[in-house]
């Protein structure tokens, strides 16, 4: 939709999403997007963060461009910090030692609760099946703040989810931590084609913080399945910016596979 | 210890001392001989219905070559574990040979996805943590781990795992129960022939699985003397006395790659991505898999000779793999 404004949606999230990161921090970082995120957030926002990726890496200078597809690949995991195995990298998580998480979503509800896992119909017999949990799950449970990122369509933010894949805030305060969940955890933000949200404290129900310059907040409530509560002051977000356009087109993802090209 | 809550799956699960029992009979602490062809490792030691484990991923140090000789011996009902992996399970879905799935992370394209909603193939629903710290318990011989991640969700219903009033925070916590493999592969960068094996870069589980299963079929990209591990023991990553078989198969993770030694092969990946449908599969399989009678030959025949020095040219950083 972005496109005729010379960006993509994909641009425009990675970007936004990019923005949220804070330097001399850790971002476990999850399978595709997540990946861009974090390279162009390294490039140019935040060269000290540390990314840690399910399969062992830990802080690697990955190489660029871009290697669609492959985690663990060479260019993926160069220059590392430590090379461990799985069960280490989430350890590093379940001891608190990741500051964000950072996962794709299929859907999401109000309470930031994501499914990856399947679309209609039952469990056993769905209209629709795709990969699952990944290590999204874990992300989702033992990082600090998740950021999800995903796509703004209606069919997207639903009331109910097909399957909870991983765990938002679940049925509201107090769940996550009755849950057995660790305490102060939970979804920090979620980062779409045209909006920023993120978690009223008292309710933990999505609460619009911001819309992409020319978007009104009616036009992005419109492009949901459900109403989420918005900020007093909803804020206008920036384009992504010639820089960031240059560095994912030139540097990361030369062939546009993630990122997608804008039409006319 | 007060059950609170029942994932609803079945799950692979044998008691801890009926695998210490396996092991103490079946895995051998002489270092015998275990260099062998492909076809002899997966005849000997994959059976129909067996549960199959591997690491690491389809485009990164994945057993490429170990998974297309079980679907070359059309096994039959076996139970994959599909941790952080793309490709096998369409393949061994589409050959037949797959009926069950510990997911993790399911596969990508349509064919598989699929192939579940047509009730081809039963899933069981896990995560890449759960099935990690499935066979971490595997390898520590109890019989679960707890862990803090699968409360809450669905995801949890769906599995086999359990929550419990933990007895010392007196909170929830979740439990997997182990996982003890029938049969683990693994494709490492070096092996001597007794089965003594080094990976160099990270993976998901290697020493677990190799721990936990109760049969191990190393394959590797080189062979070489027993005595370097002793010269540099801190390299070992997987001892011999776990390890049933040694098959040499460079490229051996053809169409991935092996960090530090060869790239990925994009093209060739892109017809495995393409598979949408049974004709799609079996003409992925039929020239492939079915009609090259090894990996030997496949790659002399199907890939070349031109390819395997494109994508060993391009594996340009050497750094950590040696």
């Amino acid at each position: 939709m972005n496109s005729d404004f010379g960006f993509t949606d994909t641009e425009f999230m990675i970007c936004l999403a990019a923005r949220l990161l804070e330097d001399r921090k850790t971002v476990f970082v999850g399978w595709g997007i997540p990946q861009v995120v974090a390279l162009l957030a390294e490039r140019l926002y935040t060269p000290h963060l540390i990314q840690v990726f399910e399969f062992g890496a830990i802080g690697p200078r990955s190489l660029t461009p871009f290697v669609r597809g492959t985690m663990g690949g060479a260019s993926n995991v160069y220059r590392s910090l430590q090379w461990t195995t799985m069960n280490w990298a989430f350890s590093y998580a379940a001891t608190g030692y990741l500051d964000y998480g950072m996962i794709g979503a299929l859907q999401v509800d109000p309470y930031g609760n994501v499914n990856s896992t399947l679309l209609g119909g039952t469990y056993e017999r769905p209209q629709r099946r795709f990969p699952g949990s990944g290590g999204g799950n874990e992300v989702a449970s033992l990082c600090w703040k998740t950021i999800v990122v995903l796509k703004h369509e209606p069919r997207r933010f639903v009331e109910r989810l097909d399957f909870m894949t991983s765990p938002g805030y679940l049925t509201g305060p107090g769940a996550r931590e009755g849950a057995g969940l660790p305490r102060r955890t939970g979804p920090f933000r979620v980062v779409t084609s045209q909006a920023l949200f993120g978690f009223e404290e008292e309710s933990k129900r999505m609460i619009l913080l911001g819309a992409l310059g020319g978007r009104s907040v009616h036009q992005v409530i419109d492009g949901m399945g459900f109403e989420p509560i918005i900020t007093q002051k909803v804020e206008m977000l920036d384009p992504p910016t010639p820089e960031e356009l240059a560095i994912l087109r030139e540097e990361i993802d030369p062939a546009r596979i993630i990122i997608g090209r804008p039409s006319g | 210890m007060k059950v609170l809550a029942s994932g609803a799956s079945l799950f692979h699960w044998i008691h801890p001392d009926d695998f210490r029992d396996w092991v103490r009979i079946h895995k051998s602490r002489e270092p015998g001989e275990k260099l062998m062809t492909e076809h002899e490792a997966v005849s000997c030691f994959v059976e129909d219905g067996d549960y199959v484990a591997y690491d690491f991923s389809s485009l990164t140090r994945g057993p490429q070559a170990l998974v297309r000789e079980i679907i070359r011996q059309h096994k039959r009902n076996l139970w994959i574990c599909a941790e952080f992996t793309l490709h096998e399970t369409t393949l061994l879905v589409g050959a037949g040979c797959a009926d069950r799935i510990d997911v993790g992370f399911l596969g990508y394209g349509n064919y598989i996805g699929r192939a579940v909603v047509e009730g081809r193939v039963q899933v069981f629903e896990w995560t890449n943590g759960a099935l990690a710290f499935r066979m971490l318990a595997g390898a520590r011989g109890v019989p679960f781990m707890p862990t803090r991640s699968l409360l809450g969700t669905d995801t949890f219903l769906r599995s086999g795992a359990k929550v419990v009033e933990d007895p010392f925070t007196g909170d929830s916590v979740c439990l997997v129960p182990a996982l003890n493999p029938d049969v683990f592969l693994v494709h490492v960068h070096q092996a001597d022939v007794y089965g003594n094996a080094r990976i160099f870069g990270t993976n998901l589980f290697a020493l677990e699985g190799a721990m936990a299963a109760k049969k191990v079929i190393v394959s590797a990209e080189e062979i070489i003397d027993s005595l370097e591990f002793r010269k540099d023991p801190a390299k070992t990553t997987i001892p011999h006395f776990l390890v049933s078989a040694v098959v040499h198969l460079p490229f051996g993770a053809y169409p991935g790659g092996v960090p530090g030694r060869y790239e990925l092969d994009l093209e060739h990946i892109q017809r495995l991505n393409a598979i949408e449908t049974e004709e799609h599969v079996q003409g992925y399989l039929e020239p492939f898999v079915y009609n090259v009678r090894d990996h030997a030959e496949f790659m002399q025949q199907e890939v070349g000779s031109n390819r395997l020095a494109d994508v060993t040219r391009r594996a340009l950083i050497k750094e950590g793999y040696q």
